[in-house]
C-alpha cells in the first residue's frame, strides 16, 4: 500500500513537471575585466518553439544597463554597433559569442569575481522573458 | 630522360625555399617597430624598451568589451603554450582612446591578460603617426548623452622580431596553432 502511494505520488509529480523549455539557453557566461569597464556576455539560444522569436534586449540586477551589441569587422577594422533585435527562426539557434553579437553589460552594481553567477533577464518581443544565470569567467578564458 | 630532367629541376627549385609561415609574411613590407608613447605608469616609452623581445602589436581600447578582450585572450593563450619562452614575447596593446585610458586603467587592463602584456597609449598625434606607419586607421565616434562613444580600430596583430623588424601579420588571432608555430620559429632565430 505504501509503495502504491509512493508510486502514485511519483507519477503525479512527473505529470506536474513542466514540458522541456521551449527556449533553451546554454553556455551563458560573462568575460570579467578590471574596474568598472563594460563587459560582454555570451550565450547560445535554441528556439524550440514553432514560431520566430525576436530577442529585443536584456537586463540584470548586477548592472545598470545591458544592451544588445554586435561587433562588425570590415576592411581590417573592427567596431561595435547597437542592435535593436535579433531574430531566431523556429528550430534555429542564435550564438551570441566572442567577435559577433554580445550583451554589453555596463555599470556594475556590485563587485564581480570569476566563478560568480549573475542573473540576466533575456527579453523577447513575442515570448515571456527568461532569467538565466551567467557564469563570470576571468579575462583570459 | 626528359622526365628525369624535370624531376631534378623541380627538386632544385625546392632547395633553398623555406617552408611558408602560417601567418602572413610581411617582412620588408612595413617599417621597423618605432613609436613614442606612454606606458601604464605614465612614463614615456619608445620601441627600444622592447628590443630583444618578440613584439605583438595590437590597437584597441579598454571600453571594448568584445573584440579587444577576445583578441588579447587569444594571444595570451598562445603565449601560455610557449611555456617559459613566453617571457621572450611582449604583447603591446596600444589604446587609441587616451581620453578614457589613463595609466591606471590601462595597467590593470593589461595585467588581466598576463605578465607579458603592456598597455601603451599616447597623444592623438603619436597615435596617428603610429597607425599610419602600419597603414591602419582608428576613429572616435561622437559621445552619446551618457558620454559613451564608439571607437573603431584595426583588427590586425603585427609581429616583430627581436630586432624590431616587421615579420608577420595575424588577421585571425583565434588560430592559436598558427601563431604558436610561428612564434616558436621566430624564437629559434635567437
Amino acid at each position: 500500500m505504501r509503495r502504491f502511494v509512493l508510486l502514485n505520488l511519483l507519477s503525479w509529480w512527473c505529470l506536474a513537471l513542466p514540458a522541456a523549455p521551449a527556449i533553451q539557453v546554454h553556455d551563458a557566461w560573462i568575460r570579467l575585466l578590471p574596474g568598472d569597464l563594460p563587459l560582454a556576455g555570451y550565450c547560445t539560444l535554441v528556439n524550440g518553439t514553432d514560431h520566430r522569436l525576436r530577442l529585443t534586449g536584456a537586463a540584470s540586477p548586477a548592472f545598470r544597463q545591458v544592451m544588445l551589441h554586435q561587433s562588425i569587422h570590415r576592411h581590417g577594422t573592427s567596431r561595435m554597433q547597437a542592435v535593436h533585435g535579433i531574430d531566431i527562426p523556429p528550430g534555429g539557434e542564435l550564438r551570441i559569442r566572442p567577435g559577433g553579437y554580445h550583451l554589453m553589460l555596463m555599470g556594475r552594481r556590485r563587485a564581480l569575481h570569476p566563478g560568480d553567477r549573475v542573473r540576466v533577464e533575456l527579453r523577447f518581443r513575442n515570448s515571456a522573458p527568461l532569467r538565466i544565470p551567467f557564469e563570470v569567467r576571468s579575462a583570459t578564458e | 630522360m626528359k622526365r628525369w630532367i624535370l624531376v631534378v629541376l623541380l627538386l632544385l627549385a625546392g632547395c633553398g625555399q623555406r617552408p611558408d609561415w602560417h601567418l602572413r609574411n610581411i617582412e620588408g613590407l612595413m617599417p621597423d617597430l618605432a613609436f613614442q608613447l606612454t606606458d601604464s605608469q605614465g612614463r614615456a616609452v619608445t620601441a627600444d624598451r622592447f628590443r630583444g623581445k618578440i613584439s605583438l602589436l595590437y590597437f584597441g581600447y579598454t571600453h571594448c568589451p568584445d573584440v579587444c578582450p577576445t583578441t588579447l585572450s587569444d594571444l595570451a593563450r598562445a603565449l601560455r603554450r610557449l611555456g617559459p619562452d613566453a617571457d621572450q614575447v611582449r604583447i603591446l596593446f596600444v589604446s587609441v582612446d587616451p581620453a578614457r585610458d589613463k595609466p591606471g586603467v590601462l595597467g590593470r587592463y593589461a595585467a588581466a591578460f598576463g605578465p607579458q602584456v603592456r598597455g601603451l597609449t599616447g597623444s592623438q598625434d603619436a597615435l596617428r603617426q603610429l597607425t599610419r606607419r602600419y597603414r591602419v586607421s582608428f576613429g572616435l565616434g561622437k559621445p552619446d548623452t551618457q558620454g559613451n562613444y564608439e571607437v573603431s580600430h584595426s583588427s590586425a596583430v603585427f609581429v616583430f622580431d627581436r630586432r624590431g623588424r616587421v615579420r608577420l601579420l595575424d588577421t585571425d588571432s583565434g588560430d592559436t596553432e598558427a601563431l604558436v608555430a610561428d612564434l616558436r620559429r621566430l624564437l629559434k632565430e635567437g
